[in-house]
């Protein structure tokens, strides 16, 4: 599904070159359930980024599908963002204008999908995350853990092969926390590919593999053995 | 992305934000409408002018002894005083076939009295071709009447001004009233029909040339007015005019003739320049508001970077931003423009209610560019935040929370 090969990014800091991330590999199998750990600074998110193709490496090659992606001009790589990837933020980044329905709506209507067809695949959406009620509210009248559920239900309503989620309980509270984290593990059952980005050590537990990292580099992976 | 999709989510993320979009719409709108305003108001004065030249009289010349030219060389020291236009130089323009008629005017001040009242007023003296050739209309009575130019009849018409002055609402035909030393008979009383080129016929009493100019002693005139056959005449008329005086005059062309319709064509370029250069005006302050909307824009780009972060997260590319902020700053120049017109509109309105005689009227020009002003301003000023928002790295946009 994923294949990073000596990954390297550089950021520029004044005069100095900083690493985010040094020859990393990484390759990840559908429907794996991961999440990478380490302290802040450690390249995780950059990671993440890259894997999403919000940012491009400076070095190496990484594989989307078997296909190379790191190439790719900025509307092609719209459109795998689209298709493929769901994006899960720590702060939630839903539109504070709009309704629970039209934040979960814009996916569809970026994809140019005609209106009939989105009102009902909203509100199945919305349905099966317990939402419903509030599909006509505003981000502002919900709580913390409804809009994390908004904005999971907008990443995935175009059902995406792959969910990355950077730090998708870090502005929550326990139980809103764990009924996210829930979510998160049923759509991987049902399938998705899920890369979690955490510092949580207990949230980091319950995925299957665990990768750590440190100063721009793999430092551990417990799945890299049975690597395919 | 749908076209429709484009327009209602740039209508949501206008009305998001009421009191920015308000004020910029405002600014829009009041750019619009003071272009067509001022159009409308200059356009209204070259009209108002244009009438009032024809309320003049139609296809009309206009004589007046010197010549207006002016000629290098040392000042005329020794008596060169144009000679005098006398009522003979008038009837003897008659000749001309591209003359239909000639009015001389003879103009002189005098009191007007009726028993102890009495108004100093404008005396002109003329011929019953005066009437045709100013198209005066009568209230009562009736004009100088057609015969011998020579025939010093004692009867006048007076203004109505003047009348209402002396009589109050009883009818004056057939009473006398004394102009100067002399006792003249009550013809006619002329309409209210305003003034012309300064001169408030209201006040004026019309009295044969022949009888004025024994009134004041005097045999030269004050003007010739002549009219010409059409309009397509008035040339030749012209020429025809210069000749005969001349041929008069002992070989001396001593006297200048303005014709109505050059005077009207001078005003009117005046009128029009001035048209544009008032709406030019305007037309800045439409670019003003161009600059205000970009100003608002970039702030609008800098204030929704997650959101555009987040777009580009969920698929949507750098052109497809680029085009949602140009939609939204072309539907603010619409919806801005077209309030705009409401205002202008507006504006006439009550424009048209405190001067009722002021023809007001919008060229049809005006409100075509003011919008298309307003909305290439728009897209223009647009064009940057636009660009700016399409460029911006996501990693960053997202990052803020």
């Amino acid at each position: 599904m994923i294949r990073l090969e000596n990954i390297e990014r550089i950021f520029e800091v004044g005069d100095e070159r900083v690493y985010a991330l040094r020859q990393v590999d990484l390759a990840v199998r559908p429907g794996e359930y991961l999440s990478i750990m380490g302290p802040s600074g450690s390249g995780k998110s950059t990671m993440l980024n890259i894997l999403g193709l919000l940012d491009r490496p400076d070095q190496g090659v990484y594989r989307l599908d078997g296909r190379d992606a790191t190439h790719l001009s900025d509307r092609q790589q719209a459109e795998l963002r689209r298709h493929k990837i769901g994006f899960i933020f720590q702060f939630f980044h839903l539109i504070p204008r709009l309704t629970a329905a039209e934040n979960v709506e814009l996916p569809l209507t970026l994809a140019g999908v005609e209106p009939s067809e989105r009102k009902e695949r909203v509100a199945a959406a919305l349905a099966r995350l317990g939402l419903a009620e509030r599909s006509k509210h505003r981000p502002d009248q919900l709580s913390g853990g409804q809009r994390q559920r908004v904005a999971i239900a907008r990443a995935t309503i175009l059902r995406p092969a792959l969910v990355l989620a950077d730090e998708p309980t870090g502005n929550l509270d326990r139980t809103s926390g764990s009924e996210v984290i829930q979510t998160i593990e049923t759509l991987n059952a049902e399938g998705m590919t899920v890369v979690m980005v955490t510092h949580d050590p207990e949230l980091g537990r319950r995925t299957r593999r665990q990768v750590r990292m440190s100063d721009g580099r793999i430092v551990s992976d417990s799945g890299a053995a049975h690597e395919s | 992305m749908k076209a429709e999709d484009v327009v209602r989510f740039c209508a949501r993320s206008l009305s998001g934000y009421p009191l920015r979009t308000g004020l910029m719409l405002l600014a829009m709108a009041i750019g619009v409408a003071a272009v067509v305003l001022l159009t409308s108001l200059g356009e209204g004065a070259r009209r108002y002018v244009a009438g009032k030249f024809t309320a003049l009289g139609t296809h009309l010349l206009i004589v007046l002894p010197g010549r207006s030219e002016t000629v290098g060389g040392p000042p005329p020291l020794l008596g060169q005083t144009p000679r005098d236009l006398t009522v003979d130089d008038a009837q003897a323009l008659t000749r001309s076939s591209a003359v239909r008629r000639v009015a001389p005017l003879m103009l002189g001040a005098a009191p007007v009295s009726l028993d102890s009242r009495s108004r100093e007023a404008v005396i002109m003296g003329t011929t019953a071709d005066m009437y045709a050739v100013r198209n005066l209309e009568m209230a009562q009575g009736r004009f100088l009447p057609p015969g011998e130019v020579g025939r010093a009849e004692a009867v006048c018409v007076l203004g109505l001004k003047l009348k209402n002055e002396l009589y109050g609402n009883t009818s004056p035909l057939g009473s006398f009233v004394r102009i100067g030393p002399r006792r003249f008979r009550v013809i006619g009383v002329l309409t209210k029909k305003g003034e012309s080129l300064g001169t408030d016929l209201g006040e004026v009493a019309f009295i044969p040339v022949a009888s004025a100019a024994a009134l004041f002693n005097r045999a030269s005139l004050f003007r010739i007015l002549v009219q010409a056959q059409s309009r397509e005449a008035i040339q030749r008329a012209k020429q025809a005019v210069l000749e005969i005086i001349r041929e008069r005059h002992e070989g001396e062309e001593d006297v200048t003739v303005i014709t109505q319709d050059a005077l009207l064509a001078t005003f009117d370029r005046i009128f029009k320049a001035l048209t544009l250069a008032v709406g030019g005006i305007a037309a800045i302050s439409l670019a003003v508001a161009g600059i205000l909307i970009m100003n608002v824009m970039l702030i609008a780009v800098s204030q929704r970077t997650a959101e555009i972060g987040l777009l580009k997260a969920i698929g949507a590319p750098g052109k497809q931003i680029q085009r949602l902020f140009l939609a939204e700053a072309a539907m603010l120049s619409l919806v801005g423009a077209a309030a705009g017109l409401l205002l202008a509109l507006a504006g006439h309105w009550v424009l048209g209610r405190i001067f009722p005689e002021f023809p007001l009227s919008v060229p049809v020009w005006s409100p075509v560019t003011a919008v298309s002003v307003a909305l290439a301003t728009g897209l223009i000023f647009g064009v940057l935040p636009a660009r700016r928002a399409s460029r911006m790295d996501p990693v960053v946009a997202l990052s803020r929370r």
